[in-house]
């Protein structure tokens, strides 16, 4: 109870001090805000940026493996029989193959050039739920090279608006396809890898994209991992399949697992997050010094005030204490306002990025406890200062 | 003057101190014998140089003798810690300084609160004793007053409640009216011999031997010497 009431009169007496020194206060404080605004606003930033990264591929990535099979000179791509061979491999739910290509697409007496022509197998609409109207392929539309289409969305806005959609007829590379479905259009971070035509995408039967490109064989495919099996095994038993077929040739194939991925970019964004955060924790040590600056010059401009309080009683500890709490709230006050301007800058950050904009406690934490740390490690050589003059010394002072 | 051995408070046995200035010791005090009882009004008479000074930082607790005895109140004051001698400080000595040494940004009451508030005192207590110190000194209607609002004898007033709120043994004046004219010091004076009067024990440091022949004793320091007696000259 009793030094419960020193530490609030000391807290007291620093507040006014501060308040007594408005202006300077505010600038030493400025070094700290500065710090923790920068490791508030880089670790929410990059939090959410990661956390939209890692949502997009487990959205497209969990239990998917990509193979590309760029074949050898003597063999290019995958046959009928290979792609067969690998939806029997172990621990494969099911293979679509993808052939994709820039077409135009004619509908009515206007030609749009720039489309993509998707090619999938029905597996791939097994997998993804992406249908908004109509229906997706079937097994009969790929063993049959129905003339079939499914379009999205933007395709919709670009070409179709004001027309009925399905059932619609359309010329892809002078074939009529007739319009069976709507997907939504894929807007993921992913398809931003992989260029989409402005005027829209339309998926066929793969087989009928092939023919389009002129190639007899596939040289990419979405792998499915069955329920229960996982992904790197999968990946394994796959490449020994590979091997087999192009005959151990070096670069003739590569099997990219999604999990893979996602968890080593998770790594990274986590190391950058680390290593920002540390950038900006130089900011925090260089507003400890200006609070170590201001405090040693408060002490000296403050000499024959500390003489007199110890001429009236007060002991060496509690000017200590005084001088000491005096640092901490500067920093600590510093760190409060820190933590609002960096969860601000987030705020606005994140939404000009399109990110998703998550509130890091961990981060509030830390960027209070640096501060408070901030305070205590640099007031402490001041405060020991100030409680080590000798009150004749300090009283003669002018 | 018969006093029993209790009613003395303060007791000086030898006391030296020297002070090193690069190669040379200057001795400032040279064994000085000092006795003052309660109730006492003792007047410290010297010349600038002649360690009156550093007598007064001697008896107020705020220097340590280099020889000698100092007991305070039954307590010897050479083998006290710097926390104690804070503590002794607070409770037995209540200064009062020629420049008032009041805190500028502080009103006259927080100024007056604030030994108070190093001895912990609940603050209830403490608000009552301020109020009633500040209207003993005659300075009740003023006690929001920043220093810097109050004349020279006031700040000195404020200076001299402050100096007795916590009740001290010993009220310890360096040249109380030095920073004031006549008439203010005059009153100053009058207030000093009103708290003697109620027996409050005042020890008081000057060069000024008029100020000093308030006292109801004088003592001279010359040369770090110090001997006991009426005025001879002025």
């Amino acid at each position: 109870m009793r030094s419960l009431a020193i530490v609030r009169q000391s807290f007291k007496m620093s507040l006014q001090n501060i308040i007594n020194n408005k202006m300077r206060s505010f600038l030493t404080m400025l070094g700290i805000v500065i710090g923790v605004a920068a490791v508030i606003a880089l670790i929410t930033i990059v939090q959410g940026f990661s956390d939209s990264v890692v949502s997009e591929f487990s959205d497209l990535g969990a239990g998917t493996l990509n193979v590309n099979a760029y074949g050898t000179v003597m063999k290019q791509g995958l046959t009928e029989n290979d792609l067969k061979e690998l939806s029997t491999v172990e621990g494969v739910g099911g293979i679509s193959p993808t052939v994709s290509l820039g077409s135009t697409a004619v509908f009515g007496k206007t030609a749009y050039d720039d489309v993509t022509v998707d090619g999938k197998s029905e597996i791939y609409f097994v997998h993804n739920d992406i249908i908004t109207a109509g229906r997706g392929l079937n097994a009969a539309d790929i063993q049959n090279q129905t003339q079939v289409c499914i379009v999205d969305d933007t395709f919709v806005k670009k070409v179709m608006l004001g027309h009925p959609v399905l059932g619609s007829v359309i010329l892809l590379d002078g074939y009529e396809y007739t319009i069976v479905g709507i997907r939504n259009t894929d807007n993921t971070l992913m398809s931003a890898f992989s260029s989409s035509g402005d005027d829209g995408t339309v998926i066929v039967p793969y087989k009928n994209a092939l023919k389009m490109t002129g190639n007899a064989n596939v040289t990419s495919l979405e792998v499915y991992v069955a329920e229960g099996y996982a992904s790197s095994d999968v990946s394994d038993n796959l490449s020994s399949v590979l091997d087999n077929i192009y005959n151990n040739a070096d670069n003739s194939y590569a099997v990219i697992n999604m999990e893979t991925l996602m968890a080593s970019l998770d790594s990274i964004l986590g190391m950058l997050s680390t290593m920002l955060a540390g950038i900006a924790s130089i900011a925090l040590l260089v507003g400890g010094i200006g609070i170590m600056n201001m405090m040693l010059v408060s002490v000296t401009e403050r000499t024959k005030e500390i003489g007199l309080r110890k001429a009236l009683g007060a002991e060496p500890a509690r000017i200590q204490l005084q001088f000491l709490l005096e640092a901490i709230v500067l920093s600590v006050i510093g760190g409060i306002l820190g933590v609002l301007v960096g969860l601000l800058i987030a705020i606005v950050a994140t939404s000009l990025m399109d990110t998703t904009f998550i509130f890091a406690p961990n981060a509030v934490l830390l960027g209070l406890g640096f501060s408070l740390a901030v305070g205590i490690i640099f007031g402490w050589a001041p405060a020991r200062r100030a409680s080590r003059l000798n009150p004749i010394d300090a009283l003669r002072a002018d | 003057m018969s006093a029993s051995k209790d009613d003395v408070i303060l007791q000086m046995r030898g006391i030296t101190k020297d002070y090193v200035m690069g190669e040379e010791i200057s001795h400032v005090l040279k064994g000085i014998d000092l006795e003052v009882k309660r109730g006492e009004f003792l007047a410290i008479l010297g010349p600038s140089g002649s360690g009156k000074s550093t007598l007064m930082n001697i008896i107020g607790c705020l220097d340590v003798p280099t020889g000698g005895e100092y007991t305070l109140s039954g307590k010897e004051i050479a083998s006290q810690s710097e926390t104690s001698l804070a503590q002794i400080r607070n409770k037995e000595i209540g200064f009062i300084f020629q420049s008032f040494q009041l805190l500028q940004r502080q009103s006259a009451f927080d100024n007056v609160e604030l030994p108070m508030l190093y001895a912990n005192m609940p603050e209830k207590e403490r608000r009552a004793r301020t109020r009633e110190m500040l209207e003993k000194v005659g300075l009740g209607d003023k006690m929001r007053h920043y220093p810097n609002q109050l004349s020279g004898g006031q700040q000195q007033r404020v200076a001299i409640a402050r100096a007795l709120t916590m009740n001290p043994t010993i009220l310890l004046a360096d040249e109380p009216t030095g920073a004031l004219d006549q008439k203010t010091g005059a009153q100053v004076m009058e207030l000093f011999h009103q708290l003697n009067s109620e027996g409050r024990t005042i020890i008081m440091i000057t060069h000024d031997s008029k100020i000093a022949s308030h006292a109801s004793r004088i003592v001279r320091i010359l040369d770090g010497n110090i001997s006991e007696g009426a005025l001879e000259d002025a």
